[in-house]
């Protein structure tokens, strides 16, 4: 039996599962599940309810927020919004960054950031997406490979990046304004998703440095290489981004 | 303050997401609370933690809404749009977080506002208390009992059973 001070109680079994605990308390629960099998499944039970809540509910901070935040003095209620169908609410969302990169435009009108806008927009509208977040998916990724570089007339392969975490979902044509242009969608364990976007690059520069883009939540690293511009998409942190911009660069570089 | 009131807007929506299970009611108890926090923001004591205070704002309005019986939260069916993760992930998963999703809505008020709490926003317990301005023995007793409740509730697997069947 334990004694009183070292007992184990149903308040310290949730700190355990909360990480409230310091390393010595810590032990001492790992010591009693063990010797309580009843009690490890139930602790473990607990610990998984935390972990789906996070997975059913964490997209939240991540989406543009579909109505105004202002001050009262010039705040107006935007209700219709959050009543109309969610696809039309995802186009309304689209259409606000649309509508805020083209604002940027205006500033700063150089053709490879308006490259990265348009990946960018296309991140947004299609990463929520459930039933079709793409066209072709990995399962029949031969068949993906064929018809993309079928409409870009050159050979393009989704790079694979399960070193960096992400698992290809599929991909999907876009029209560009300088031809088709090709969305390759990535997710991780969590479903947060990467969007990678690619298409000629006409303009004569043929290679440039990584660069990066912040729009809204989305964050872009866009570069081009060897003819073709390429833009990744997500609402990782800058780092981690980088990270798996990275990994897409050496994947098209052997 | 406008722009830490802002801030706080992601984690108000992902947790009035968890508390209502619609994302278009949980945007209007995000609105409620921010016009609010926006009347009230004289009274926020600069340097004291505004994430809790918004959150006891929240959860005053959440409050409010039940007693006027603006929505009857047990028996409100969760949208589908509200279980977009599930779809992504693996079948099974999928079904066990529908049954979660699904009994998070079957949980009383109270329990469901201490386990998101905890479980979604990581407060710690004090903080919790804090927001609900009750005494920690109840955050601690409804915790439990509540926690004990969902897991009774997904064992049962009522939801994912009646969808299969379907």
């Amino acid at each position: 039996m334990n004694d009183e001070a070292n007992e184990v109680r149903e308040e310290d079994l949730h700190a355990y599962i909360d990480g409230h605990l310091d390393a010595a308390r810590k032990a001492e629960v790992e010591a009693y599940l063990v010797a309580n099998p009843a009690e490890l499944e139930r602790v473990q039970a607990y610990g998984k309810q935390n972990d789906m809540l996070h997975a059913l509910f964490d997209s939240a901070l991540d989406e543009a927020v579909p109505f105004p935040i202002q001050p009262p003095a010039n705040r107006k209620r935007f209700m219709p919004l959050l009543r109309v169908a969610a696809a039309a609410a995802w186009m309304a969302v689209g259409g606000t960054v649309g509508w805020m990169l083209h604002t940027q435009d205006a500033a700063k009108p150089l053709p490879a950031m308006a490259f990265a806008h348009q990946a960018a927009i296309a991140h947004v509208v299609y990463t929520p997406e459930v039933l079709h977040p793409v066209e072709v998916g990995a399962d029949q990724e031969a068949h993906l490979v064929k018809w993309l570089s079928k409409r870009l007339g050159t050979e393009l392969k989704p790079p694979h990046l399960g070193n960096a975490g992400y698992e290809l979902v599929g991909g999907r044509l876009l029209p560009g304004d300088k031809g088709p242009a090709a969305q390759f969608m990535y997710q991780d364990t969590r479903g947060q998703r990467l969007t990678l976007y690619v298409r000629h690059n006409e303009d004569t520069n043929r290679e440039t440095a990584f660069r990066y883009a912040q729009e809204g939540k989305v964050g872009v690293f866009y570069w081009i290489d060897g003819g073709m511009g390429y833009a990744l998409s997500g609402e990782a942190d800058k780092a981690s981004l980088l990270k798996v911009a990275n990994v897409v660069y050496q994947e098209f570089n052997p | 303050m406008n722009d830490l009131i802002v801030e706080q807007v992601p984690r108000l929506r992902r947790y009035a997401r968890a508390l209502t299970g619609e994302s278009a009611r949980a945007d209007d108890l995000v609105q409620d609370t921010l016009e609010r926090a926006w009347e009230k923001r004289h009274l926020w004591q600069r340097g004291s933690d505004l994430r809790a205070w918004m959150f006891s704002i929240m959860h005053n309005v959440f409050v409010n809404q039940i007693r006027q019986g603006q929505i009857s939260y047990a028996t409100l069916p969760l949208e589908d749009e509200a279980l977009e993760i599930p779809v992504r992930a693996t079948q099974e998963d999928g079904l066990a977080m529908r049954d979660l999703a699904a009994s998070i809505g079957r949980l009383p008020a109270e329990f469901r506002e201490v386990i998101l709490l905890v479980g979604l926003e990581q407060m710690r317990y004090e903080e919790v208390a804090e927001v609900l301005d009750i005494p920690i023995g109840t955050v601690m007793s409804r915790l439990s009992r509540g926690r004990e409740r969902l897991r009774a509730l997904m064992a049962a697997g009522g939801v994912s059973a009646l969808r299969r069947v379907k």
